[in-house]
């Protein structure tokens, strides 16, 4: 997301500053600044309508079918219906309690990735030995595909599956006997494991992006505030975190955004999408597309996932000030 | 552009599977991908019996029904061309046949279908008089036992079944299936059926006249709530079913015939400590509405080689195939006259209780849109240990209601 803003701004500072230094060259310039710029559209032409057609389209046409009454079984009855399918999905008791799951997921996720994430990154910052290797296996997780991790926690503490963990935690006394901590009734314990499913599948990611920001802290400061006297503690709010909040932000953003789309995790962890206590708006958007096959309903809540994603985002731009551009060149 | 163009490529490149050379007809046969291979082993059968005419190559579909659809409808619905012969759920064909994604059979080859089928799994491939799938295997679920921990005569009834179950003293659940999915439906349907009410009354109308249904809900309610129920229950599918009877944890087993088979490869012990009775009746004396199952083959409407693909489906669920799925995959058949061949009574020792099972069933609605209306009721009664008489019949009525209109987020 960062690669526009940052390749944009230089070139505007290009073409703008000769001009105003000498000008009487300014024409010919412009004529050369023009044929750059029109080079630059003609090379970037394909992959934008590439980008078009993959983003643009697809987008417009979910917008186009969310107010229709669509069904692919009955393709005879398709007419226009305005903002219905709308009226449904928001007067649907099922998608607030759907919103309420995601919103829990999301909220208690990203916390605990940050700060394991911080922890991570001034480990990784800090070590002298082996830091391609720590950082690389660091990664690990995240470079598992969603889907296999998620079958690998589901296959661990599933009861119905077999798993070994119910069995431990049960010997340690923090599961009932009669309990499975992945069925339909045990609500609470299905959200613990997909928190810590997704915690253990994206803190690396955190890591790395808050690691890029450790790096913009430079040591003297640290030095300076050591000789008067700061200690460990004041100088990491003090000092670190002031100068990475940008960072922070930015990883805050995405792993928001990501989190709020959550699909396999949940998807796998709740029985292919049949245990409905942990249910998440993707997964209703997929019930409602794919199974039920009706287009129009499937796509207002596609529709309303997306108007989401982009409320979340502006309010970290312009709330909380996140510039995406700071995070270039790191 | 480039990459426009290369993908293009591609993409007709995959679809290209043309004969124009007058090879064999490549037919692409969709299906459950059948544990014990026996689906896979009927498609190289008929391959080899064809003479050259087809090459039938096997595409594996996911394990459970609502994957398997999934899977299916989203290619359908683009007009895939690529599938010729598909592997469909009885519940699945007025949905298939009214967004015609399925070719009916020609009648020559439907008359001879119907002349050697069980009426009851002939009719679920049928839709407005005409047949859309030919049937491969018939399914109906049985009470299994444990003979060595069951005394006396296993009970009739689910007031009964529970009862003994929760009296004895190791080892007293019942497995069933109570996941929020199909087999939910299953479940209930069975149980409304049986207890004398219907989920639809026709296509378009809601049944479920309050008595059977409450009755059928009370069932429900009763077996989750009672020391009977696995503490997974409401997680459970019939997979998980068998392995936890594998394990030794139940007495008790509502399920297909697929595991019988499979528990002889727990031990010849094992195996030949299951009893099996009669689905259990909702009130005792009433006749029981077991439910009936299976798959049957259809014919993508869309195939580029429909002739070929008829006759392969013909022979994918021919009186040898049939014969093989049952004796290795527990499938019950569908064909009358295998059901009096010696070999096949021998492996398959409760033949004549399915059978007669299969012809009594208790149909699942039948209605284009029987995945709402099933996605309305697995949901609604789910979890099986929440759900109360009166109250979850209204809510599934209203929901049924707005599934046949496809109203409503389900």
């Amino acid at each position: 997301m960062s690669t526009p803003a940052s390749t944009v701004a230089p070139a505007v500072s290009e073409t703008t500053d000769p001009g105003r230094v000498e000008k009487p060259q300014k024409k010919a310039l412009t004529e050369r600044a023009r044929a750059e710029r029109k080079l630059g559209w003609m090379l970037c032409a394909p992959a934008a309508l590439v980008m078009l057609a993959v983003t643009a389209y697809p987008i417009l046409n979910a917008i186009w079918l969310s107010l229709q009454k669509s069904d692919l079984r009955f393709p005879g009855q398709s007419e226009f219906i305005g903002l219905d399918n709308y009226v449904t999905v928001l007067s649907s008791s099922l998608w607030w309690t759907d919103v309420w799951h995601t919103v829990v997921l999301t909220v208690i996720s990203v916390a605990i990735e940050l700060v394991l994430g911080m922890l991570l990154a001034l480990a990784m910052h800090r070590a002298i030995f082996g830091r391609g290797l720590i950082r690389t296996s660091a990664l690990i997780p995240y470079g598992i595909v969603t889907v296999v991790a998620a079958f690998a926690w589901r296959l661990a503490f599933s009861d119905a599956d077999g798993g070994f963990m119910p069995g431990v935690l049960r010997s340690v006394g923090l599961l009932g006997a009669e309990t499975d901590p992945l069925a339909q009734t045990s609500t609470f314990s299905t959200y613990v494991v997909a928190i810590l499913a997704e915690v253990w599948k994206t803190t690396p990611f955190m890591a790395l992006l808050l690691l890029a920001g450790l790096a913009l802290v430079s040591d003297e400061l640290h030095e300076a505030a050591k000789v008067d006297g700061a200690t460990t503690w004041q100088r990491f709010w003090r000092i670190t975190i002031p100068l990475m909040k940008p960072a922070i932000l930015v990883a805050l953003l995405f792993r928001t955004l990501d989190a709020f789309r959550i699909f396999d995790t949940v998807f796998v962890l709740s029985n292919n999408g049949s245990n409905r206590s942990v249910e998440t708006v993707s997964v209703l958007g997929y019930n409602t597309l794919l199974s039920r096959l009706n287009l129009g309903l499937g796509s207002a809540v596609s529709v309303l996932i997306f108007l989401c994603v982009v409320l979340i985002a502006a309010m970290f731009v312009k709330g909380l000030g996140t510039n995406l551009a700071q995070q270039r060149g790191e | 552009m480039s990459i426009v163009a290369s993908t293009v490529l591609a993409l007709s490149a995959c679809g290209s599977d043309d004969t124009a050379g007058g090879g064999p007809a490549e037919l692409q046969f969709w299906a459950y991908n059948e544990p014990s291979g026996a689906f896979r082993t009927a498609a190289e059968k008929c391959t080899a019996d064809s003479g050259g005419r087809y090459r039938i190559a096997f595409q594996p579909l996911a394990n459970d029904a609502d994957t398997q659809r999934q899977s299916l409808v989203r290619r359908l619905a683009a007009k895939d061309s690529s599938i010729d012969i598909m592997s469909m759920d009885v519940v699945w064909t007025a949905e298939f046949a009214e967004a015609g994604w399925v070719a009916p059979f020609p009648d020559d080859l439907a008359r001879q279908v119907k002349a050697e089928s069980l009426a009851g799994p002939y009719d679920t491939g049928t839709y407005q008089d005409k047949l859309y799938a030919v049937p491969a295997n018939s399914n109906t679920q049985l009470l299994w036992y444990r003979k060595s921990l069951v005394e006396g005569e296993p009970p009739k009834t689910w007031d009964a079944l529970i009862d003994a179950a929760e009296k004895l003293p190791k080892a007293g659940r019942i497995e069933i299936q109570g996941a929020a999915y199909e087999g939910m439906t299953v479940w209930f349907n069975a149980l409304v059926e049986s207890a004398g009410g219907k989920i639809l009354e026709s296509p378009q109308q809601v049944g479920l006249d309050s008595a059977a249904a409450v009755k059928a809900v009370d069932v429900i309610a009763r077996l989750a709530n009672s020391q009977a129920a696995d503490p997974s229950l409401s997680s459970q599918k019939e997979d998980q079913n068998r392995i936890a009877f594998e394990s030794g944890a139940a007495a008790f087993q509502v399920n297909y015939p697929f595991i019988y088979p499979s528990a002889a490869e727990v031990g010849e012990d094992f195996q030949g400590d299951i009893g099996w009775a009669p689905y259990p009746a909702v009130e005792e004396g009433k006749p029981v509405k077991a439910p009936i199952g299976g798959f049957n083959f259809g014919v993508g409407a869309y195939s580029k080689h429909p002739k070929e693909a008829f006759d392969a489906a013909i022979c994918l669920r021919n009186e040898e195939n049939q014969k093989v799925a049952a004796a290795e995959g527990g499938l019950p058949p569908t064909i009358a006259k295998v059901y009096e061949d010696e070999k096949f009574r021998k492996d398959y020792p409760f033949a004549d209780l399915i059978r007669k099972q299969i012809e009594d069933a208790g149909v699942r609605p039948e209605t284009p849109a029987y995945a709402d209306v099933s996605l309305a009721i697995a949901t609604t009664l789910s979890p099986p240990g929440r759900v109360k008489g009166q109250a979850a019949v209204d809510e599934l009525k209203q929901k049924i209601q707005d599934a046949l209109t496809s109203k409503g987020l389900l």
